[in-house]
Parts: structure tokens; sequence; C-alpha cells
């Protein structure tokens, strides 16, 4: 069986992957993210869950700086996350700087957001081929690679309004998986499907994280994060309420509210 | 078990079909009449009219026509290109988070499109009663000179587009979904990036339209170009109604050629249209000519039979 990341890009050290010091995030009076301290080790599944509402989605898109923190340090692979710091100073990085960071963390979004006017294939040679510079043929050869091992590989022609739901999530795993990232995150990736689509998605990621992809993972599944994951921790309210190994947490919740929330959605 | 032996040959048996009578519809026949009748009439009446009909087809391929068409076509192509071009720019910096920039740009569309296209050709071609002369640095004339008739009607038509068009590339941009921008932005695309590969193509869609309506818009109003000696299609009618006598003739005329360019750039505009629906939904129909060739081909086959024995 072929993987779905051909190499895995080695993390510079032993250090995490993710580190979060006291992050903040306030969106003009409301309050979402109130200090999270979390560390993400390589290669590891780390499951977010919590109420909506709960802020782990914003978390997660502070990890990609598409949302500023509005207080605290955020590291991915040792970098701080949208700035610079020099001595005790911090500097907004460019847009370009940021758009660099972001090349190496892959995004999957609840309702997948592939580009609409471009087929299968073209939506994952897009990022290669515009943002890294790789020549067509090169960025086809991979995209066509993805797309066979997440089971598309006779869609490539297909748009995205001809595909399935679960289909159209391959897809966009396959085109975050085409910039080689040595992160993932994933914002719901199952919560817009129909029932009987998520088993198809869920197996994609489980591939994925049986190939040692770092993986993030915001999700009501808990079958799936009991099952994949190495950590999981539950939010609640812009805090970590509980966290700790998912069939600890899943199976044998300390905290009342984590046990509220578990008795209403398993 | 006995079900579906039953069942079985029931299926087969066709069921009866409905032999029902038609409702009546006795209006629709009174309203066709009526539509009819008062069609006959407006064509009597045109007939009727003192109207030289005789020289309408004489004057539509007159060398000084076929001029003052070509003038019509090219004004119209290059003020919607001013148009478009400034369009753009303009709804972007409407967009943009600069309080300046997007100030100016509705400040812009504020005055373009709150005045009269008529007001602002003469403005243009006045302009030389505020600069009379024209001092570019490595450029200096008289206004006067510069300003032609065809420079006053290309910046009075195309600078009155392009609050138009600002408007609708605007209303495009703001169509996109956001999540195609920040799916972008994951990806570490830049935003000028995002904007040519991802929002414009999708935009597109929303512009394509009202575009083609403005162009249409455009060819018309073109005309007006007339007021500042701009020698198209409505002036060049006018100058040969006033030797030959034949005023309303001539309008038909001209009114035969506008027809015509509005008709030719519809079919253009539907093309056009199909190319950006690319991938927004499961299956385009088919545009006339593929209809025409389909047909053509199912008319041969139905032939080649026969042939055959």
């Amino acid at each position: 069986m072929s993987s779905l990341v051909k190499d895995i890009t080695p993390p510079s050290s032993g250090a995490p992957m993710v580190k979060a010091e006291g992050v903040h995030k306030s969106f003009g009076l409301a309050h979402i993210l109130k200090g999270i301290d979390l560390e993400v080790l390589p290669r590891e599944v780390f499951c977010l869950i919590g109420p909506s509402g709960s802020g782990k989605s914003t978390f997660l898109r502070c990890i990609n700086h598409l949302e500023k923190i509005s207080a605290g340090r955020l590291y991915v692979d040792g970098q701080l996350v949208g700035y610079r710091q020099h001595g005790d100073k911090l500097y907004e990085l460019k847009e370009k700087e940021v758009a660099a960071q972001r090349r190496d963390i892959g995004m999957v979004f609840q309702r997948f957001n592939l580009f609409p006017h471009m087929t299968a294939l073209e939506n994952v040679m897009e990022a290669p081929v515009q943002v890294k510079g790789e020549s067509k043929a090169v960025a086809r050869e991979r995209a066509q690679r993805l797309l066979d091992r997440v089971g598309l590989g006779d869609r490539t022609g297909h748009y995205p309004a001809q595909l399935s739901g679960g289909q159209q999530q391959r897809v966009a795993i396959a085109r975050a998986l085409a910039m080689q990232p040595k992160l993932m995150l994933f914002d719901e990736p199952t919560s817009a499907l129909d029932p009987e689509l998520v088993g198809e998605v869920l197996d994609v990621m489980r591939d994925l994280a049986e190939d040692g992809m770092t993986m993030i993972v915001v999700t009501h599944e808990m079958g799936f994060a009991r099952e994949v994951g190495d950590s999981l921790v539950f939010m609640d309210d812009g805090v970590v309420v509980e966290s700790g190994h998912p069939r600890d947490v899943l199976t044998n919740p300390q905290h009342d509210r984590t046990k509220s929330f578990l008795s209403k959605v398993l | 078990m006995t079900d579906t032996v039953d069942k079985t040959p029931a299926a087969s048996v066709p069921p009866e079909q409905i032999k029902a009578i038609p409702v009546r519809h006795y209006g629709r026949w009174v309203a066709a009449a009526v539509v009819i009748a008062v069609l006959v009439l407006i064509g009597v009446a045109f007939s009727n009219a003192n109207i030289n009909y005789g020289v309408v087809p004489d004057y539509l391929t007159d060398g000084t026509i076929l001029s003052g068409a070509w003038h019509t076509l090219y004004i119209s192509v290059l003020a919607m290109a001013l148009g478009l071009v400034l369009g753009v720019i303009l709804a972007i910096m409407r967009m943009s988070s600069n309080p300046v920039t997007s100030t100016v740009a509705w400040f812009y569309v504020w005055f373009f499109r709150g005045t009269p296209v008529l007001v602002q050709l003469l403005l243009w071609y006045n302009i030389a009663l505020v600069f009379p002369i024209l001092n570019l640095g490595f450029y200096k004339d008289e206004m006067n000179q510069v300003m032609t008739p065809f420079l006053a009607a290309l910046l009075g038509l195309g600078l009155n587009e392009a609050a138009y068009m600002s408007e609708i590339v605007r209303a495009g941009i703001q169509s996109v979904d956001e999540g195609q921008t920040e799916a972008s932005h994951a990806l570490g695309m830049t935003q000028g990036k995002t904007l040519r590969r991802v929002i414009l193509p999708q935009a597109m869609r929303v512009i394509v339209p009202p575009t083609g309506n403005e162009f249409i818009n455009m060819l018309k109003t073109s005309s007006l170009a007339y007021v500042v000696q701009f020698n198209e299609l409505i002036k060049r009618a006018t100058d040969i109604s006033s030797t030959s006598l034949a005023v309303v003739e001539m309008y038909f005329v001209a009114s035969i050629w506008y027809l015509l360019l509005t008709t030719i750039f519809s079919i253009v505009q539907y093309y056009i249209e199909r190319r950006y629906a690319r991938g927004s939904s499961r299956s385009l129909p088919p545009t006339p000519l593929q209809r025409l060739r389909r047909n053509l081909s199912q008319w041969a086959s139905f032939r080649r039979p026969e042939v055959a024995r």
C-alpha cells in the first residue's frame, strides 16, 4: 500500500509541533479564547472536542493565522505564528511571510471550500504551481497520485459540483496534502456530510494518521477520536477543561462539564 | 411468495392510459386575437405613414453610414474597455481597508453616476475652459488641440461607465463565498494571487451578464457623442438627412444598424457566459450550434438505414 504522504518533513527537533502559551482571542467585546496552553507532538493525532461556541474552531484557525491572536504566544515547529520577535519587541509578519508560514500547514474545512471553477485535478495542482512554482507536469503527477490514494483517481476531470460531499472533502484533503505540509488542521471535516458519507472521509484521515502525519482534528466523531486519536482536549467557554488520552477522557471524564457534554453526544 | 408470483405478470401489462377531455383555455384564444389585431393595426399605421421606406435599403450600406457604424462600434468598445479597467480598480479601491482610497472611490461613483452623461461629454469637450493649457511636463499643448471629439467621447463615455462597472465588479467580488479566500490563504496564496486565481474567475459569473447589458447600453448611449461632434452613427445619419431631407428614414437606417450590432453582441455574450459557467452546474445546455449539429447528425442517421435498404 502506497502511503498518502511520500516523505513527511521530519520535525526540526523533538520539540512540539504546536505550542500554545496563554493564547487569548477576542472579537470586539466577545472573549472567545481565554488562555489556551497546550502542546501537540510530532506525528500525534490531536483531537479537539467541545460544544459549539467553545472556541475550538477559532483556536484551530489561529494556528495558521487565519485569525490573529490577541494575547499569548503560539508556535508551529518552533516558529512564532504571524510575528517575529526581536529582543522584547514583536513585529507583525508581512503578507508574504505569513503566506510562507501557511504553506507548511494544511487545512481542511467543514464546508470543503474547493475551488468550484476548477476540476478536482486542477484544485489539487493549484497551490503547488501557483505558490511553490512547481512545473505543471510535476504537480499533475503528484495530484493524480494523491487523488488515486483518496480513491478518486477516476474523478480527476470532475468539477466539485459533480462530486458528492464525501468526494469533495477527499479532494480537499488531497489539495492540502499536495503542499507536502508538516501539519494538518481539520475543522469539523465530517460535520457537513450525510451520515453514510462520513466513513469514507474518516478512512482517509485514518490512513493519514498511520502514515505519521501530525494532525489536529476538531471533531464531533467520538469514535474516530477514541480509535485514532493520541491526545484529546475538551474545550468549553474558551478554556481547556480536560485533556488526556482519548480513551481516558471519553470513558472516564473527571469534570462535570465534560461529563454533561459527553452524555449528550455519546 | 405468492405475492411475487402474482406481481410479475401484472407489471408487464401496460397501465391503461388516461383519456380525458383537456381543459379549454378560451382566454388564451381571446388574448392571442387581441395581440394580433393590435400588431396588424400598428403595421398598417406605419406602412401608411408619410415615410419613404424605399430609401432605407439604399442608405443602409451608404459609405457615410458605414463609417458612422464603425465609429459607433469602436468608441463603444474603447469606452467599455476603459470603463472595465477603471471599474475594477475602483471596485478594489472601494473595498480596500484604506479609508482614503475607499472614500475617493465612493465619491467617484457618487459623482459620475449622479450626473447625466450628456453633461459629462460636454464638460470634457469644453475642458479648455478649466485647463486652457495641457502641461504634462514632457508634453505641452493647447487643450483645444488635445481634446478632439474622439477623446471627449472616450473620456465622457468611459469614465461614466467606470462608475457603473465598479459597482458591478464589487457585487461580483462580494458574491464569492468567503471560504474561498480562506482556503486560498490556508494554501499559502497571497491576497493578489487569491484575487486573480480564485476570486475574479468566480466573480465573472456574476459580472458578465450585467456587463453585457452595459455594453449593449453603451452601443446606444454612444449616440450622445454627436454633441461633441464625434462622427458616430446618429451624427452621420443627421448629416445625410440635412441634405437629403429624409429625416425619419435616416433614423430608421441608424436603428437597423444599432439592432444589428446589439444582436451580434448578445450572441457573443451568450458564449462568454458559458465560458465562466464552468463548474457551476452539473451540465451546461448545448449551444444553438451544437444543437443544430446534433440534429443534423440525427437526421442523417435516420436517413441512413433507408439508404441501406
